[in-house]
């Protein structure tokens, strides 16, 4: 139909398509060897006013960063922040304590395997932005913006791949969620889908991580590849309008998917390609492999990973009974990634940082219908950060005798994000690509409405 | 139960044959278009004047393409041969055109739609909250089902008060993030203007916006339930505090941006008009009403206009003044005399929405085939051939389950208990924008936090042809499928199944080169050296017609409206 040269396998070769090949065929490194611009990097701003990586940081520290959210919210003061004298109305079950392996940190006892690892990690125990709502404190603590603006603003994963895409070459997406997407907003905001999170579904516990998309149940790659030449014979129209804008960009943005579905890249998801050992010692559960995939998507560079963690953490009723089923897998997954992260030279390029939308109450709700429950609570709560520059074996802030209120050093999320902001080498202050022309910027500048304590100097 | 229909599709297929099989042009209608109606004297005028010569659709896209336009529905089989095989060739377009202007599927499309603009969502960020998206939604698409004339509809969006659960339309003013009188005036005149208030001289936002300053929200006894009236003196208090204390906030209760009503007024309020008129309101009246007086009436230099340019736009793709919610004068319409015909119209029909719709679809302007005709950006502009546009989400998801007879799961995971659908709705009837799949999320379904055209995003990315390509989701709907099971497994001719696939997926029949391409297929089984032949496989594998028809679903003609 197409006087054009075809490939063996029938679709058409482009100049940046041979050129792409030569190299693979040459250095046989796909995962960094991408030519020119592909369609993730295509997802550099068009028109950015501001230059990416122009802030007026020097050294850029987070290479990649490893978000671990607890969607629902996690309870600070049985974990991280305990109260061992607040007694039970407060503690509830947990009333246990235990040292760490930095002197004057104790966590809740819940946490043994944390505890060998505290040199590693910082607690943030005044992490405050006092939203009750699970979006609205979302969106806060994942854009650092007001809800409740015109604007939809991307989270920072969106923000990540907008900057650290055009100096990125690898095939998988910047911006990869372990394995469900939330869902409760739009990550990508206005930036539109390309800044979507590449959402891997499946299960990397399962006996074959079946990335959604990239890794077909029973399809060799020969049916692949014989799906493909037949796709190209039948494409008529799309043949007979070859020259048309739409149809080159839709053909643009499905050679990008083939590098994938075909090339080397998928490997990254193979997880019989580590130890079976190393395997158990992240845990045999969905969220122990999700971050052994975590630590290899961030060795091949991957700039943002995210993992929802698999289950909910919304524990209005059977509060202790849900943590008593969670935790050991958060501690065992999140303990092993940090001593895996450092073990393989990462942890120094490699940000970790987990937390829900807030914490829950401080004081047990005994009355029905919770019956023992905790609800929302955003006035305190902690996080966890590790790695890219922030330092391990401290604590920021501390919360009143009961974990109720700041006491010390309150932490806004801006405060939190303008840290692994700059620690990234992104400019908080640069400009977002709006597509009305609108001035948008990465965070808002210090407001009535937007509080700021400053950025977290003391761990960086 | 799946019997009959195959037994007659198998008798319509053989005779199907016989008639076109000789079809010239697939997409391509040889017929030079003649000017149908006043739309097509004056595009065609504009084209001439470019030396662009259109060129007609033919039946078979033309019958795809109406259906996806007027009812976001793709034609069965039997609905795609039956047109094609109708002998009235002078009157079956526009007597399919009437049909399908009376389908269901019209008023759950066009509510759709509608909702995308008036922001039907439950959660964040706009917070209706389910009952009233769902009271919301069931009035708008009443509407749009009883043809209620367009100044009406607004009317009632504009001026209504009461219970959200009740009084529907005044959910209008609750689909709204920023709930201020400068946020109301912003939604408004997005809306109903087609202007972005940002291009705006400087007072007159805010000059709008008093007319929204006496607007009360009030909760009642029932849970999410508001009422919003009239209320000068301002007695209302916010409907919902910012930071409700932590131990009494009921799970999963989201907060919405508390407004703060300006003080109650001293003296007369004084508003300004769009137009820069300037108006003392008087006391006894709700300054709502005024304002809709000013706003609806055929005289008004937006309202009409800004509708009948989304309708086109909705249906040509691009707005004659585009982006079609951006009408300022500093963007003027691509062709003027266009414009004034479809706002004398729609006047001259009493603001009679279906009357125009039809209007537009008789035209030959809409039924030209698709095939870019020059290069020129002016050929865009001036429609000289009907664009290239990708599947809306909740059309292309609705169209892989109707070809394969399976369903999606949509859901909401706020508040709980969670909302599940049944299976058997289709993903273009959903009511609320909170209420989802994967599937919907990642091929640029309406957010619905703006109201603004462009929140719909239908630009092709890698991660859908992932999808599309490769991802269990579909491949199991391929091959679980009980209806293209039918379709393989029925005892005939492995040409006359592939015309059945055909017409179930691309509502045509095959070239003899297709034919050719697909019954040469042997997928992976075969080793790679032997496929050349195209040899005339008697019997193709299941996964072999797995494999065609997922080429099939792939394809350009499928993915995009052409």
């Amino acid at each position: 139909m197409s006087p054009k040269p075809n490939t063996p396998n029938g679709a058409r070769l482009s100049r940046r398509e041979a050129l792409r090949r030569g190299l693979c065929g040459a250095a046989g490194l796909v995962l960094t060897q991408r030519a020119g611009s592909h369609a993730w990097a295509a997802a550099a701003p068009d028109k950015a006013p501001a230059k990416p990586n122009a802030g007026p940081q020097g050294k850029v520290k987070a290479k990649s960063v490893i978000q671990i959210f607890l969607w629902g919210g996690m309870s600070h003061n049985d974990t991280w922040d305990p109260k061992p004298d607040s007694g039970r109305e407060y503690m509830g079950e947990f009333s246990q304590v235990i040292p760490t392996n930095v002197d004057g940190i104790q966590i809740g006892a819940i946490f043994p395997e944390l505890a060998k690892q505290a040199d590693k990690y910082s607690l943030i125990r005044s992490m405050t932005h006092g939203n009750n709502g699970h979006e609205t404190a979302a969106y806060l603590m994942q854009t650092g913006h007001a809800p409740g603006e015109r604007l939809a603003y991307p989270s920072v994963g969106a923000v990540f791949a907008l900057f650290k895409s055009p100096g990125y070459e690898g095939i998988i997406p910047p911006y990869v969620v372990l394995t469900k997407a939330q869902g409760r907003f739009s990550e990508e905001g206005f930036l539109g889908p390309k800044f979507k999170p590449f959402a891997t579904g499946g299960d990397p516990n399962a006996s074959r991580f079946e990335v959604e998309g990239v890794i077909a149940r029973a399809i060799t790659d020969d049916r692949q590849k014989a799906r493909r030449e037949l796709l190209g014979k039948m494409n008529t129209m799309g043949s007979a309008m070859a020259a048309s804008p739409q149809v080159v960009a839709a053909e643009d943005a499905k050679k990008e998917a083939y590098g994938l579905i075909l090339g080397a890249g998928k490997d990254v998801f193979d997880l019989s390609k580590e130890k079976t050992e190393l395997r158990d010692r992240y845990g045999r559960h969905t969220f122990g492999q999700d971050c052994l995939v975590a630590r290899r998507l961030v060795e091949t560079g991957v700039p943002y990973v995210v993992i929802n963690y698999p289950g909910g953490w919304d524990t209005h009723k059977n509060h202790f009974q849900t943590m008593r089923r969670q935790v050991p897998q958060l501690d065992q997954g999140l303990a092993m990634l940090l001593q895996d992260l450092k073990d393989h030279g990462l942890l120094e390029s490699t940000l970790v940082w987990c937390c829900g939308e807030f914490g829950r109450g401080p004081k047990v709700d005994y009355q029905p219908p919770w019956n023992g429950g905790r609800n929302h609570y955003g006035k305190v709560f902690s996080v966890l950060v590790a790695g890219g520059g922030f330092k391990g074996g401290r604590v920021v802030g501390s919360s009143d005798a009961k974990a109720e209120n700041v006491k010390e050093r309150p932490v806004y999320p801006v405060d939190l994000l303008g840290s692994i902001y700059q620690l990234a080498g992104i400019d908080p202050a640069a400009r977002l690509p709006h597509p009305m022309g609108l001035e948008a910027h990465v965070l808002p500048a210090p407001s009535e409405s937007v509080k700021s304590a400053g950025i977290l100097t003391e761990i960086m | 139960m799946m019997k009959t229909p195959i037994i007659s599709a198998v008798v319509f297929v053989a005779t199907a044959t016989v008639a076109f099989g000789a079809s010239p042009n697939l997409f391509e209608s040889p017929t030079p278009p003649s000017a149908a109606n006043e739309i097509d004297r004056i595009v065609f005028a504009k084209l001439s004047s470019l030396k662009i010569q259109p060129v007609l659709c033919s039946d078979a896209v033309f019958v795809r393409r109406v259906y996806l336009d007027v009812i976001g529905t793709l034609p069965t089989a039997k609905e795609a041969g039956g047109f094609l095989r109708d002998p009235n060739t002078g009157s079956k377009r526009s007597a399919l055109i009437d049909r399908l202007l009376e389908r269901d599927e019209y008023a759950d499309y066009w509510a759709m739609k509608w909702g995308d603009v008036l922001r039907i969502k439950a959660e964040f960020p706009v917070n209706l909250w389910p009952n009233a998206a769902q009271a919301y939604h069931r009035w708008v698409r009443a509407s749009i089902a009883a043809n209620k004339p367009y100044d009406q509809f607004v009317r009632e969006m504009l001026t209504s008060s009461g219970s959200n659960f009740r009084a529907a339309p005044v959910n209008f003013y609750r689909a709204i993030q920023n709930r201020t009188p400068d946020g109301i005036a912003a939604a408004v005149a997005l809306t109903f203007m087609g202007s972005r208030v940002e291009s705006w001289p400087k007072d007159r936002a805010p000059g709008l916006a008093v007319f929204f300053s006496q607007i009360g929200y009030k909760p009642t006894r029932e849970w999410k339930e508001e009422h919003v009236f009239w209320d000068p003196l301002r007695s209302s208090v916010p409907p919902v505090a910012t930071e409700a204390p932590a131990p009494t906030t009921p799970p999963a209760a989201g907060e919405a941006p508390a407004p703060t009503p300006p003080p109650a007024p001293s003296g007369p309020l004084k508003a300004i008009f769009p137009d820069g008129t300037k108006i003392q309101l008087p006391p006894d009246r709700d300054p709502r009403e005024v304002f809709a007086e000013w706003l609806i009436t055929p005289k008004n230099p937006w309202f009409t206009r800004s509708v009948v340019n989304r309708v086109w736009a909705w249906l040509l793709g691009r707005g004659i003044i585009h982006e079609p919610d951006d009408i300022r004068s500093d963007n003027p319409p691509g062709n003027p005399a266009l414009l004034a015909c479809l706002e004398k119209e729609l006047v001259a029909g009493k603001y009679d929405l279906k009357r125009l719709y039809r209007l537009i679809l008789n035209s030959n302007t809409y039924q030209l085939s698709s095939m870019p005709r020059s290069n020129t950006p002016q050929a865009e502009i001036q429609f000289a051939s009907y664009p290239l546009r990708r599947l809306d989400a909740e059309v292309l998801i609705d169209a892989v389950n109707q070809i394969t007879g399976t369903s999606d799961l949509y859901v909401s995971p706020i508040p709980e208990p969670f909302t599940y659908i049944p299976h058997d709705m289709t993903a273009v009837a959903l009511a609320d924008g909170s209420i989802t799949s994967p599937f919907l999320a990642l091929f640029g379904r309406s957010a619905r936090a703006t109201g603004m055209e462009n929140e719909r995003e239908n630009k092709p990315v890698p991660a859908q042809w992932l999808h599309m390509l490769n991802s269990s989701h579909i491949q199991r709907k391929l091959e679980q499928s009980p209806r293209l099971k039918a379709i393989f497994e029925a005892k005939r001719k492995p040409e006359e199944t592939l015309e059945e696939l055909f017409l179930t997926v691309l509502s045509r029949l095959p070239t003899p080169e297709e034919v050719q391409n697909a019954l040469g297929y042997a997928s992976a089984v075969a080793p790679s050296g032997s496929r050349q032949g195209a040899k005339p496989a008697k019997t193709l594998a299941r996964n072999d017609w797995i494999d065609i028809t997922w080429s099939l679903i792939n394809s350009i003609e499928f993915l995009y409206r052409h």
